[in-house]
């Protein structure tokens, strides 16, 4: 929370309606996501109930368990989502393009998918239950007593796939629909009412002739907006356990298929206003304009899928129960770089995230008043010359300039140019004069004049800040090479009978 | 659950809640209460024994709590399977944590006293036995549903550690079962942590329990077996878990509750908190009692959205969130804030510093936005 978003806060706790935090979107958003809206059994861990499924929004799949302390039923749940969401990853896998990795020698062509494939789930909870049910299936054996059908182990690597890079917030292969909206507006309730789908979406998107105050309230009512689960509503479970319970004692097939209609229909009733909210958040997000880093990590992820789908097919075993220590130490670090990097973009992108900066005094804005394009100072060779042009950045009365003499720092306008400020003086009106040094980032030339474009005009106005979206994540040594104290080179995981096994009763 | 609680002291806070019996003080009443330690409304209805559910409905605030058949059979299940055989899968886990050898371990069912279930009988024989197995009588036992006391907001509250205290290694351990899944290993950390905080409530009334019996605290461990079932199965798993610091919290948190007493004492000699009574009889006294509404009450607390509508009323930052409520230092109401962002209100001296970077960021807002 910055305070840029309290003000937002704020401005729609008066006017009743969700405030931008944001002008640009910061996530992919494909054009073809694949939408799950799951419901579990209460009380159990994972019991998978019921789910709306697929890619249009008119036409959803409908997947239910009738008696979910059934197992095969469970299986027969999992068996069926695995031939949509299966069926959809093959598509994305048609076409590749090359791309290369590496620099000088050890450059390399490869080729990535151009599609990758996302998942939308309305809430975080549907995040863990992707994780789970991705645990729940991928251990799971095809031959021998409780044999499952194949697709449901591939099923479970790919959600774990899923889920696993879910935690990198610079992944958009599985979403939740209310972080994703509530990360490009504020509404006037607390963040743990915006976890609530609909009473988020009636924030920004009012039905007309009330505020978003208001239908939010209506919205938390279970009876007319079903919880978006997977949690389902105690009091309707109550109609469900005596649906299920008619069901079990139905005395012959067809009553008890009559039965099965009906619980049906009640589960899909307490699914699909939260299937048309998730594509009506989808259509809210389209409207938003793209940020110019989306496309750069959403190659990323086309990137990971392409090289977990020829994984699978070279190898196939699935992913470890718990993640052994270096491997773990491995991913926090690159958690960390993913989560610094995205920052940095982010605030590239729009203006609105650097603000937050600007307003801690991490970046200022200023307008150019002088600049020095012919300037040399003395090289690192004795008697040697570089070119370091300088310009000067006037700022505002009330602006922040809290970084010192000496700091490195870079402008969204040109983030290939290295800066780094000379000098800062107060001015007497209370605004700040900012001489900044600049190297690099005039198309390759080292001796003036500088090419048009590439140094600032006067009267230009700039953003400088020292984030950097193109810092090099930390170096961490080789598996092979990670000392012994942390648990040594990491053995690969290989599945065991125990891990198929499962208590069931 | 203890179907009665002895009457306080004072009556006072006895006749507020009206002829029904008192709702008991639970664990998890604890946990909550000091989770909002500044909340005289709750402090008060708890210390009454009102039931809270109830008394939301009756001023037109259905609470949305309430548990799902399927969870309900689930947790019966669960705790039937532990307890199953003469307690067979508990002695393995505990042998398992443990490592002692308690094949033989000796059961002893609390749950009533030759054929009579009153309160006071069951923590007298809890006490007799605590102090038959501290002296060193008896190695190994298992108290199934022990009945023990704790002095919450000058109040008695009767606890059950819904499981069981067992005696290895010279020290007693605290058990609960829980029916939420333990997978490969982790639990959801809510729901852990949430259970340690009532699993150290527990402790912390066994700590009573033999102070007043005058045995030596040592005996007692501070962890405690946690009992939830293993990945997708039923089977029970178990876990020690360490509670120092949960202890030290509780502890700092209940001697800081004020005495509900003290607090009731305030109210108007005609206010009421019967749900017997009339609506407006009953809101004017609720209101006349001093809430303090976060968000997170909601998931905790009946009253939640009584209180959440009241803090709109008047506008309290902290309805919002610890972030805008930390921004706000000093601004007691967003209105206020709003006055002095639109600058038709000028903020005093203490107010100045948050009121003035609200307008840096209003006007950082204003020029970003439009850059888009
Ligand atoms: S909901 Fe109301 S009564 Fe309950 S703890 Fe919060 S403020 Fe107190």
């Amino acid at each position: 929370m910055s305070v840029l978003s309290t003000v937002a806060t704020l401005t729609a706790s008066r006017t009743g309606r969700a405030e931008p935090l944001t002008t640009v979107r910061h996530q992919h958003l494909d054009e073809k996501p694949f939408v799950l809206v799951p419901l579990t059994l209460a009380g159990e861990a994972c019991a998978p109930l019921a789910a709306l499924a697929g890619t249009d929004p008119e036409h959803p799949t409908l997947l239910t368990v009738r008696q979910p302390r059934n197992r095969a039923e469970r299986f027969r749940f999992a068996e069926r989502l695995a031939a949509l969401l299966l069926a959809y990853i093959d598509g994305c896998r048609t076409e590749t393009e090359p791309y290369t990795v590496g620099r000088g020698k050890e450059k390399e062509e490869r080729l990535r998918c151009r599609r990758a494939p996302q998942l939308l789930v309305p809430n975080g909870e549907g995040i863990s239950y992707v994780r789970l049910l991705g645990r729940l299936t991928r251990l799971r054996a095809t031959e021998g007593p409780y044999a499952v059908d194949q697709s449901v182990p591939t099923l479970g690597k790919w959600l774990t796939w899923f889920a696993d890079l879910a935690e990198f917030p610079d992944s958009g292969v599985l979403l939740a629909m209310t972080r994703l909206l509530a990360a490009n507006w504020a509404t006037g309730q607390s963040s743990s009412e915006d976890s609530h789908l609909a009473s988020l979406l009636a924030w920004i998107d009012p039905p007309e002739g009330s505020d978003g105050a208001r239908a939010a309230r209506e919205a938390e009512d279970p009876a007319v907006w079903p919880p978006a689960g997977p949690s389902t509503d105690p009091v309707f479970d109550r109609t469900l356990h005596e649906l299920m319970t008619r069901y079990d004692e139905a005395s012959d097939g067809r009553g008890r298929e009559a039965v099965g209609r009906q619980i049906d229909r009640e589960l899909s009733g307490q699914m699909l206003p939260t299937w048309r909210l998730m594509w009506r958040g989808v259509e809210l997000l389209r409207e938003l304009p793209e940020g110019a880093h989306v496309p750069g990590r959403w190659a990323l992820d086309r990137r990971w899928f392409s090289e977990y789908a020829e994984y699978l097919e070279a190898d196939g075993r699935p992913q470890a129960r718990r993640d052994q220590a270096v491997r773990a130490a491995r991913r926090l670090a690159r958690l960390e770089d993913a989560v610094t990097r995205y920052e940095a973009q982010r605030a590239y992108d729009d203006p609105l995230v650097m603000a937050e900066y600007e307003l801690t005094g991490e970046a200022f804005t200023g307008t150019v008043t002088a600049r020095d394009g012919d300037r040399f100072i003395p090289g690192e060779r004795p008697g040697s010359q570089v070119w370091r042009p300088t310009i000067t950045l006037r700022t505002g009365t009330d602006v922040r300039v809290d970084l010192a003499v000496g700091t490195e720092v870079k402008s969204p306008a040109r983030p290939g140019q290295e800066a780094r400020i000379l000098e800062v003086r107060r001015e007497d009106d209370g605004g700040h004069a900012v001489v900044l040094q600049l190297k690099g980032g005039f198309a390759r030339k080292r001796t003036p004049p500088a090419p048009p474009g590439t140094l600032a005009e006067a009267g230009e106005e700039l953003t400088y800040t020292t984030l950097n979206p193109t810092a090099m994540p930390s170096a961490l040594p080789d598996e092979e090479n990670t000392p012994w104290t942390h648990g040594g080179p990491p053995q690969s995981y290989e599945p065991t009978d125990e891990d198929a096994e499962e208590t069931w009763e | 659950m203890p179907s009665q609680q002895s009457e306080p002291p004072d009556n006072r806070l006895a006749r507020l809640r009206g002829p029904k019996p008192p709702q008991p003080y639970t664990a998890r009443k604890i946990t909550a209460l000091t989770a909002n330690p500044a909340c005289a409304r709750r402090a008060v209805l708890d210390a009454a024994g009102v039931d809270k559910a109830l008394l939301a409905q009756q001023v037109g605030y259905e609470p949305r709590f309430g548990q799902s058949p399927f969870a309900l059979a689930r947790e019966q299940a669960f705790h039937g399977h532990v307890k199953w055989g003469s307690y067979a899968e508990l002695i393995r886990l505990l042998r398992e944590q443990l490592s002692v050898p308690v094949a033989e371990a000796h059961v002893t069912d609390l749950n009533e006293v030759g054929g009579n279930t009153a309160l006071h009988l069951r923590e007298r024989e809890t006490r007799r036995l605590i102090a038959h197995v501290a002296s060193g009588q008896d190695v190994r036992l298992i108290l199934d549903r022990p009945l023990l006391t704790l002095e919450v907001a000058g109040q008695t509250a009767y606890l059950e550690p819904d499981a069981l205290t067992h005696r290895i290694g010279g020290k007693f351990h605290v058990v609960l079962i829980r029916s939420f899944a333990a997978i490969d290993g982790q639990a959801n950390p809510t729901a852990v942590a949430e259970t340690a905080k009532q699993a150290a409530v527990y402790v912390l009334a066994l700590h009573r329990a033999f102070e007043t019996a005058g045995l030596p605290a040592e005996q007692i461990s501070h962890e405690f077996l946690l009992v939830c079932p293993k990945d997708f199965s039923n089977r029970p798993y178990g876990r020690l878990i360490d509670l120092r610091q949960e202890l030290d919290a509780l502890q700092f948190q209940l001697s800081r509750l004020r005495r509900a007493e003290d607090l009731a004492a305030q109210l108007p000699e005609t206010a009421t908190l019967d749900t017997a009574r009339s609506a407006d009889e009953i809101s004017s006294s609720i209101e006349a009692l001093d809430a303090s509404y976060t968000p997170s009450c909601l998931s905790f607390c009946e009253m939640a959205r009584y209180c959440r509508d009241e803090a709109d009323e008047c506008a309290s930052p902290a309805r919002l969130g610890s972030g805008v409520r930390n921004d706000l230092p000093g601004i007691d109401s967003t209105r206020t804030a709003l006055d002095y962002l639109d600058g038709v209100a000028a903020p005093g001296e203490a107010e100045a510093e948050a009121a003035d970077l609200l307008r840096a960021a209003a006007r950082l807002r204003r020029l970003r936005r439009g850059a888009a």
